[in-house]
């Protein structure tokens, strides 16, 4: 039996991203940005979606122990997904009050931690979703419509 | 603005970039905080900053930035001007401070877009 439907997955990549290393951060954004030109998506979804990656990828470089970023691509909808291995959102609501943030100077020193990621990942996004247990993970969910 | 023009106004060096001087600019942004750059900055700006590390590069890429002018006589290291350029991006360095240079700038015609 064949189904044929309009949201049928296109493909997956997920990306890898490691903790504290600032020297890649933002490569896995940069090779999302790359894959959807070469899909040839609409400029501006480009431009969203890729922010939304490379505030998503900085977090989990910044904040957590590690974890991934997953980009799939179906007919119908790009959908950006970041889980990580904790530590976890200790208030998810305030994390997502913009210039609310537990960054390190250090963070700050390289031009991050400002506060404004989560709610810049929400405002690129066509549909946000995030979930966060304190010692378990985040997984957060950002959806772009073609 | 021609990135030319940027360069001219603030008497800024090249660093890497003279095939895209030509590009038209249309809005500028000063900022330290690439937070900020990524919360609010559109597409053809000219991003003045004094931070010189990788992720000025990266956000630039993201947001399709098209020149980045570090100020107070900064100059990025030889692995971020290499980044620079396989992603086409102008970089340009100025004595002027932050201030200053976005006035000059701002005084040539150029807006926050």
């Amino acid at each position: 039996m064949t189904q044929e439907n309009s949201g049928d997955l296109v493909m997956t990549h997920v990306y890898k991203i490691e903790a504290g290393n600032f020297t890649i951060a933002g490569e896995a954004a940069s090779n999302i940005k790359k894959l959807l030109r070469q899909l040839g998506i609409d400029a501006n979804i480009i431009r969203r979606a890729s922010i939304a990656a490379y505030e998503a990828e900085m977090n989990m470089v910044i904040h957590s122990v590690g974890g991934h970023l997953e980009i799939e691509i179906t007919g119908g909808e790009i959908v950006l997904k970041a889980y990580d291995n904790g530590p976890g959102i200790e208030d998810v609501e305030l994390a997502m009050e913009e210039g609310y943030s537990t960054a390190t100077d250090s963070t700050r020193e390289l031009g991050f931690g400002a506060g404004m990621g989560l709610p810049n990942i929400k405002r690129c996004s066509d549909q946000f979703h995030i979930q966060s247990e304190m010692g378990q993970g985040t997984y957060l969910e950002a959806k772009f419509v073609l | 603005m021609k990135i030319r023009t940027v360069k001219e106004l603030l008497d800024a060096r090249l660093i890497v970039g003279e095939d895209f001087l030509d590009q038209e600019v249309l809005s500028g942004c000063g900022s330290d905080l690439m937070s900020d750059v990524l919360a609010f900055v559109k597409e053809q700006t000219v991003l003045l900053t004094g931070l010189n590390n990788p992720q000025v590069i990266r956000t630039a890429e993201v947001l399709d930035v098209s020149a980045i002018v570090f100020v107070r006589g900064k100059t990025p290291s030889p692995e971020v001007i290499e980044m620079a350029i396989e992603r086409d991006i102008v970089l340009l360095s100025t004595d002027d401070t932050l201030f200053e240079a976005c006035g000059k700038l701002y005084q040539g015609g150029l807006r926050g877009g």
